[in-house]
């Protein structure tokens, strides 16, 4: 079966961590749909997240090659479990007349999007949520005209206290 | 001290005593130290032979290899090298010299983006940007390639940070939080799988390279439960060939008993092997009424393409014998008649109204040492002839490159395998094509005076190529001939300081196998061989482990083998 996938890989601050990682999904032929990166609450520790599509046995598959890197220190997949997950999005609409600027600030506040440049002939918001309001707002300021965006690509946390599905979980040690 | 001095020194901590290697500007200061270090160097006549030994080193003894590159064409060179051993899980540290960090990234002269070259053909790797972490470092590199599932780690050191001084301290802490392999196996998986072999009628068990290790624990287990045993091309030697218990290879080029078994076992005990396409053929009809239990160190293997009923992740040297202590002798005297009568129906065999034909000269090596040596392959046609005629009995002295079918692997191998076990017979079995891949460490085996005697199965061709033309390709014979250019290959021994020998004709043969093999002294003997055999029975690439063509292995004569 064929579902969305979001993946938390906790990495180790190394240089080249990322190319290990996203390399995997390469060679398995995934493409990424999003993916980013920063530190965590750790120093030394980052946290990335990754969308992909894909068949899920194929997935599982990376998600344990993903494992055995050994800068990888927990790969946590959130499809079928509860987690919340945000995006941001910077995204500046054309401002043709006055009217027109009214009803953006109106449907703006609707969703809470934050005004974070004024131009004479353009606004930029700030928009943070769930893919589903990003995509919703995108739709609203289309017929207005939308001269850049940019979005973060998504960043998710499970709900639980920990982290189930971590690597050292199903692993122990002997000497 | 200077970093190259460190990097000995942390060699030395880790036992190394003996590396293989060539020098280049971005590695002098390595050599430099090296020469008043008392690790011995084997100096190589090119890196993709220096990491071929390496890896053989380790595999014919355990002990993790370690080779020495310098930077740009030295370190590309041992990439086919870190590949081969990255796909037999062979533990090799590899140490390359860079160009200076302030140039890393200016395409300075022989500067290649080596770290970014080695990622996908190591377990890690690792480009160090300060002298401080040279110990930790190369610590981690040993702990990382010799534990869980071995494999190849590449170090890069910028020459700066070679030179670099440093205060002499090897305090260090290896700082591995993402890195802990399975080692104990889960109790209830075992008992699951123990449940799952007492419930069947007709079990086999399967070992691969990852046996090698438990070669002790997989003899016990075979003997206290009775389970027929097949060996896959990376497990020979795990399981001693001749055991009653043995059927022998599995997959393309396998025996007839093992691949029937597949087909109509209703287990299947899989240790230290990765079900690999060349031994599975098709999935969908790979052992279609078996229950699979995968025992394996590295929990990516299972269910990677053969889905595993009871997986059991861990040491075989853990679970086997804790499955042994849940299980008694096995009640399974009427498969065992099955696969007998199979046995006996199947033997090897193979014609020899025709000229010298690579198998018997293989059967006569095998005479001739009692099975009692190191075997090395090359790829193609000798390889598997090799795997079913002179399959070693101990672990450790089977020595093919079996993933990435490397040819040009087998003669360098054998030097690794005679270094690492001084005072051995080593028999390289190498085709006409393959030899000529890395002939030039002749020089290396003069130089060191090793027992190796390497037998060329010469048949003028790329003989595996050429089967797969005639059989699937309509016999449309492209690139494949090398008779009319091979080199006179005793000749080119003797210009090497070796003895040569160009045998025709299998009276010669007889006579001179035992002969030379008892001079003890390196040696090159070239028998030209029919040039169309082929290797019987095949499954075709994407064809199922049940249809597999049986030809000259078929009792009556079936093949008609033209000339
Ligand atoms: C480096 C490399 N190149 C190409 C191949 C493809 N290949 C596999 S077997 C073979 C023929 C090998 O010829 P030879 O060494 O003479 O062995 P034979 O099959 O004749 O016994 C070739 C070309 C390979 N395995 N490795
Ligand atoms: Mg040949």
């Amino acid at each position: 079966m064929t579902h969305r996938h979001v993946l938390s890989v906790t990495v180790r601050d190394q240089p080249g961590v990322l190319v290990r990682v996203a390399g995997l999904f390469a060679r398995r032929g995934f493409n990424i749909e999003s993916l980013s990166v920063a530190q965590s609450e750790q120093s030394g520790i980052s946290r990335t997240t990754f969308v992909v599509t894909g068949e899920d046995s194929r997935i599982e598959q990376v998600e344990k090659q993903l494992q055995k890197l050994i800068d990888v220190i927990k790969v946590v997949d959130h499809t079928g479990s509860a987690f919340v997950d945000r995006e941001l999005m910077l995204i500046k609409v054309a401002v043709r007349t006055p009217d027109d600027r009214v009803e953006i600030r109106q449907i703006a506040q609707d969703f809470r999007a934050r005004i974070v440049d004024v131009d004479r002939s353009a606004l930029i918001f700030e928009l943070t949520g769930d893919e589903g309001k990003m995509n919703a707002f995108i739709e609203q300021m289309r017929s207005f005209g939308i001269l850049e965006l940019m979005r973060t690509g998504r960043v998710a946390l499970s709900r639980s206290a920990s982290d189930m599905k971590t690597k050292s979980n199903h692993r122990s040690k002997v000497a | 001290m200077k970093g190259s001095e460190v990097v000995l020194k942390a060699l030395e901590m880790q036992g190394v005593d003996l590396v293989f290697g060539h020098p280049g500007g971005a590695i002098m200061p390595i050599y430099d130290a090296l020469y008043d270090s008392d690790i011995k160097h084997v100096l190589v006549r090119h890196e993709q032979a220096g990491a071929h030994m390496a890896d053989a080193y380790y595999r014919a003894s355990g002990r993790v290899g370690v080779v020495f590159a310098t930077s740009g064409p030295g370190a590309t060179n041992l990439v086919t090298g870190l590949a081969t051993a990255h796909m037999d899980s062979s533990a090799v540290v590899a140490i390359t010299g860079n160009v200076p960090s302030s140039l890393i990234g200016t395409d300075a002269f022989q500067e290649a983006d080596v770290y970014g070259i080695t990622l996908p053909v190591t377990k890690h790797n690792y480009l160090v940007k300060n002298v401080e972490d040279i110990p930790r470092i190369i610590a981690e590199a040993f702990h990382i390639a010799a534990s869980g599932r071995p494999g190849p780690v590449l170090v890069d050191i910028p020459k700066d940070v070679q030179l670099a001084d440093v205060e002499g301290t090897f305090e260090h802490r290896i700082d591995l939080p993402g890195y802990k392999p399975t080692l104990v196996g889960h109790g209830g998986q075992i008992k699951r799988a123990a449940e799952a072999i007492l419930a069947a009628k007709r079990p086999i068990m399967m070992v691969g390279g990852g046996a090698q290790v438990a070669s002790t624990d997989v003899m016990a287990f075979a003997e206290s439960t009775g389970i027929p045993v097949i060996t896959t091309l990376m497990g020979i030697g795990a399981y001693p060939a001749g055991a009653p218990q043995a059927l022998g290879m599995p997959g393309m080029h396998g025996t007839v008993t093992a691949n029937r078994a597949i087909t109509h076992c209703d287990l299947i005990l899989g240790a230290g092997l990765r079900f690999d396409d060349r031994v599975t053929g098709k999935i969908s009809r790979f052992a279609p009424k078996a229950t699979i239990v995968h025992i394996d160190i590295d929990p990516a293997e299972i269910s990677k393409l053969v889905k595993a009923h009871v997986p059991v992740v861990g040491d075989l040297r853990d679970v086997l014998p804790r499955l042994k202590s849940m299980l008694a002798g096995l009640d399974i005297h009427e498969w065992w008649q099955q696969l007998n009568e199979w046995k006996e129906k199947y033997p090897e065999r193979y014609k020899t109204d025709k000229p010298l034909v690579s198998q018997e000269v293989i059967e006569m090596f095998r005479q001739a040492t009692s099975g009692d040596c190191i075997v090395t392959t090359e790829v193609g046609q000798h390889q598997k002839f090799a795997a079913r005629l002179f399959p070693t009995s101990k672990p450790r002295t089977w020595i093919t490159s079996g993933g990435l079918g490397t040819m040009g692997f087998g003669l360098p191998a054998a030097i690794g395998a005679a270094l690492a076990r001084p005072g051995e017979q080593v028999v390289c079995i190498a085709g006409d094509g393959s030899v000529q891949m890395n002939i030039q460490e002749l020089a290396t085996i003069f130089k060191h005076q090793l027992p190796i005697v390497i037998a060329i199965a010469n048949n003028g061709m790329l003989g595996m190529v050429r089967q797969w033309q005639e059989l699937f390709n309509a016999k449309r014979y492209s690139e494949v001939y090398l008779a009319d250019s091979n080199p006179d290959f005793a000749k080119l021994a003797e210009a090497y300081g070796l003895d040569g020998y160009n045998v025709f004709d299998r009276e010669q043969a007889a006579k001179l196998i035992p002969e030379v093999l008892r001079k003890g002294r390196p040696a090159v003997m070239n028998f030209v061989v029919y040039e169309s055999e082929k290797v019987f029975p095949m499954i075709p690439a994407g064809a199922g482990v049940d249809e597999m063509i049986i030809g000259d292995q078929e009792p009556e004569e079936v093949e008609g083998v033209k000339s």
